[in-house]
């Protein structure tokens, strides 16, 4: 069959933050690139963020870098590779700036400076009192970064190809990637992109549990297109689940209500994070509130007839306050919960909102994976950046707007390194032979397979699978019944069968070309976290408690690594954590608490 | 709310097999749970997976799943299912060419959102830090930079539908706005002459569908109102 292909300098797959800031670093350095989505760029699910990009600027009281390494070591439980971490937090200026310049309407502090706002686990003095660093537009971050992004690009022409999905990654026989398949959604046609540099930029996969803040299209293209590809995923049995999604509906409230001074309460009105973390209180990391949050509701404190939620509480806030910095969540409290928080308390439940690990990549941007001898090598031409990515900064447990950070830091450099290497200009590598074989078996099983499973069906089982086996406490016996289960479920999805065979906007076609990825992103998550016999971050484990010999059931002796997880054989291996800097000394190791 | 049956009427067209678009009768069963029109949306999808129509983050910021509702625009993710008299009638929304079912070409849409050109536009060397801007001059983009794109003002508006090629539309003039009251923006002037024309801006007759339809409650209509009269203090 003749695919037709396009040829590019560089391929960027996904117009979120992370995409759109390496398209920016691309386009501006004069070089063809195509930018794929499978929604318009402004409905990238960074447009959902709220509270802020964490930034030390000081605008509104002293502050630095160092303390914000400090704090993000200390939330990633000293997982995150401390080298990325200094890269991160020493960039954050810099690139929030850009924004500002780009046009992002930030709040004002009255000397006309962006506004900053607290938010959990960012602290002054290594851990001393919270300090005000997310930078915030209302809350509505997200959004205003989103669309000052997009408008920049669109001012550097960059080369948008809307509602195209990326199907799977093309490596030659050195293992060089040098494109990828896509299909366009409009009509069904299959292309190859042929590139001198790939990045992908594909974000989250929240949609592998049945409750999640995250969009319906967060269904892991990349980790499932890079797993395929022969290339671990890093960390992936560290997820976050925030604190306050709204009961039910598991649309996201910004702790960003917190940083303006809300309270959670549970039915006896009280002010539980008192008791779990004297010091930061209902700031304290969201690993943290999570637990505290469950452990109340699993001791019969939690609120409502089914004693199933807690109450985020703003009603002492003065309304003005809420209508300028909140508006939003007001918007959203009043649309998916029927109350008005001016008058009434948010009920909130843990939700699943974030993935901590992905496809491993240096600081840099580039993509490694382990070489012939096991030490990390570079995926020549390939790059990843923003959630889909494993920088490592994240750790076991990521910090509140540190995503925002992360997705603009690493977009950047990424770019940066793209150009760099563009720059210095080979040729195009040859595409391999059987460059669309795969993507194009895929698509002929699925046109063809009669009597086999929905796509609801399968979504439904992986959803439930999750949720009921790896969710905020995890247990020895319930990770190993879900590391079977989940491979049973991958049955069901290897077994797809779409009625519809259409060639003009397929949506059927589609969510099970992403069904297909979730199950890859499913896998890797039940089967790291069976494997790892720790409570660290956001993994705890009944069978690793807080011991005078391991505070917080935190093992550092054997469990200071990083997991990989191969698709080959359901595999694991790990690696060293970098636990130093680019410059002075590491954080060194300690208990955390707040 | 309960357990209940909600009866739709949808526009379906496939141009791979009907010759014609109609209106399929389905209806769903919806539980405690189903509150929004997408929820409704979702189960009819597991029924009839055929059904096609744009959505992601199903709370109202990313402005995917925009459609006609009982005859008027909004986002199926807002809209409380319980509030619609039935059969709920969906169709695409007007104006734009369908693609299929409830799925739109948005082409026309966003080219006369790039045409104002909706980047902040200031020519002096950046500064090292951030530019200033007051929290009152701030407060002058309120209501303007929320835009979500989703089409549901511009595809309301019947001067939109006459000459979606030659006038901007609410959407594209809300953004045009929103940089012209920036105090960044030094395009002031380029900006003007760009929407000075029979068409371009001056077809908004004030009919106000897009405040009505708008799911995020802004007000293109007082935008546009504002940019007119810049024109006027510019001409005397």
């Amino acid at each position: 069959m003749n695919i037709p292909v396009y040829k590019f300098d560089a391929v960027i797959v996904g117009a979120g933050g992370a995409g759109l800031r390496s398209a920016i670093q691309l386009s501006e350095a004069g070089l063809k690139t195509a930018v794929l989505s499978k929604v318009f760029p402004t409905r990238s699910h960074t447009v959902a963020a709220q509270g802020g990009v964490a930034a030390s600027l000081g605008n509104s009281e002293e502050d630095n870098w160092r303390w914000h390494m400090y704090d993000t070591v200390k939330g990633s439980d000293w997982l995150g590779d401390q080298d990325a971490i200094e890269f991160m937090c020493r960039k954050a200026v810099e690139v929030v700036v850009d924004l500002e310049h780009y046009g992002m309407p930030f709040d004002r502090t009255d000397s006309g400076k962006i506004y900053q706002r607290p938010f959990g686990g960012h602290m002054s003095n290594f851990g001393e009192k919270p300090v005000r660093r997310a930078c915030a537009a209302a809350d509505r971050t997200g959004h205003a970064m989103l669309h000052a992004m997009y408008q920049r690009n669109v001012k550097a022409n960059t080369q948008f190809f809307v509602e195209w999905m990326a199907l799977d990654l093309i490596r030659d026989s050195e293992g060089h990637v040098v494109g990828v398949t896509a299909m366009e959604m409009e009509t069904g046609q299959v292309v190859i992109f042929h590139a001198r540099a790939v990045i992908f930029a594909t974000g989250g996969s929240g949609r592998i549990f049945a409750s999640s803040t995250n969009a319906f299209m967060n269904t892991g293209d990349g980790l499932g297109m890079t797993a395929r590809a022969g290339i671990p995923l890093e960390d992936m049995e560290f997820w976050q689940f925030h604190p306050t999604g709204v009961a039910g509906a598991g649309v996201l409230i910004t702790e960003g209500v917190r940083g303006e001074g809300g309270i959670l309460r549970n039915s006896n009105k009280e002010r539980f994070m008192e008791r779990y973390a004297p010091n930061a209180k209902d700031l304290a990391s969201r690993d943290v509130v999570s637990r505290a949050m469950t452990t109340e509701i699993k001791e019969g404190r939690g609120c409502g007839p089914h004693k199933d939620f807690l109450l985020l509480d703003i009603t002492h806030l003065d309304p003005a306050v809420i209508l300028k910095r909140l508006p939003g969540i007001r918007e959203i409290s009043i649309q998916f919960a029927g109350v008005d928080p001016i008058k009434e308390p948010i009920p909130v439940v843990p939700t699943c909102h974030y993935q901590m690990g992905g496809i491993p990549t240096r600081y840099d941007g580039r993509v490694v994976a382990p070489g012939a001898d096991g030490a990390s090598t570079v995926v020549p031409g390939f790059f990843a950046a923003g959630e889909c990515a494993c920088a490592s900064v994240h750790g076991a447990n990521r910090l509140g707007t540190n995503s925002l950070l992360d997705l603009l830091v690493f977009g950047k450099s990424a770019g940066d390194t793209a150009v760099e290497d563009l720059k210095a200009g080979h040729a195009h590598r040859d595409l391999p032979a059987d460059a669309a074989d795969k993507a194009r078996a895929r698509l002929d099983a699925l046109n063809e397979r009669q009597g086999g499973v929905s796509v609801a069906e399968a979504r439904a089982a992986i959803a439930g699978t999750m949720q009921a086996h790896a969710g905020v406490f995890r247990f020895s016996d319930l990770l190993q019944k879900g590391a079977a289960q989940i491979l049973e479920v991958e049955k069901m999805v290897h077994n797809l069968e779409i009625k519809d065979k259409s060639q003009t906007w397929n949506t059927a076609r589609i969510e099970a070309l992403e069904t297909q990825n979730l199950i890859e992103v499913a896998k890797a998550t039940m089967i790291s976290a069976e494997a790892r016999k720790e409570s660290r971050g956001a993994h705890v484990r009944d069978d690793a408690p807080d011991t005078p010999e391991f505070p917080n059931g935190r093992n550092d002796k054997e469990w200071l690594k990083h997991t990989l997880w191969f698709r080959e054989g359901n595999r694991i291996a790990y690696k060293p954590v970098h636990l130093q800097p680019l410059t002075g000394e590491p954080v060194a190791l300690k208990t955390r608490s707040y | 709310m309960t357990t209940r049956t909600v009866q739709f009427k949808i526009y379906r067209y496939d141009p791979d097999k009907d010759e014609r678009p109609y209106m399929q009768d389905i209806s769903v069963e919806l539980d405690v749970k189903d509150r929004k029109l997408l929820d409704a949306l979702t189960k009819l999808k597991a029924k009839d997976e055929g059904i096609a129509y744009r959505r992601s983050c199903r709370e109202g910021v990313c402005g995917s799943d925009a459609m006609n509702i009982n005859g008027k625009n909004g986002l199926a993710c807002l809209i409380d299912i319980d509030t619609l008299k039935q059969p709920i009638i969906l169709r695409p929304l007007p104006g734009l060419p369908v693609i299929r079912d409830l799925i739109v070409d948005m082409t026309q849409f966003f080219k006369q959102y790039h045409s104002i050109k909706p980047y902040l536009i200031n020519n002096d060397p950046p500064p090292e830090r951030e530019r200033l801007q007051s929290p009152e001059e701030r407060e002058e983009l309120n209501g303007l930079y929320e835009c979500i794109l989703c089409a549901c003002c511009s595809t309301s508006c019947p001067s939109f539908w006459w000459n979606p090629d030659k006038f901007v539309g609410p959407a594209g003039l809300l953004a045009a706005y929103r940089f012209l009251a920036d105090t960044r923006d030094q395009a002031t002037n380029e900006r003007l002459d760009n929407l000075e024309d029979p068409y371009r801006l001056f077809r908004c007759h004030t009919i106000m569908n897009c405040v009505d339809v708008c799911p995020k409650g802004l007000n293109p209509t007082q935008a546009i109102g504002k940019i007119k009269d810049m024109m006027l203090a510019r001409a005397v």
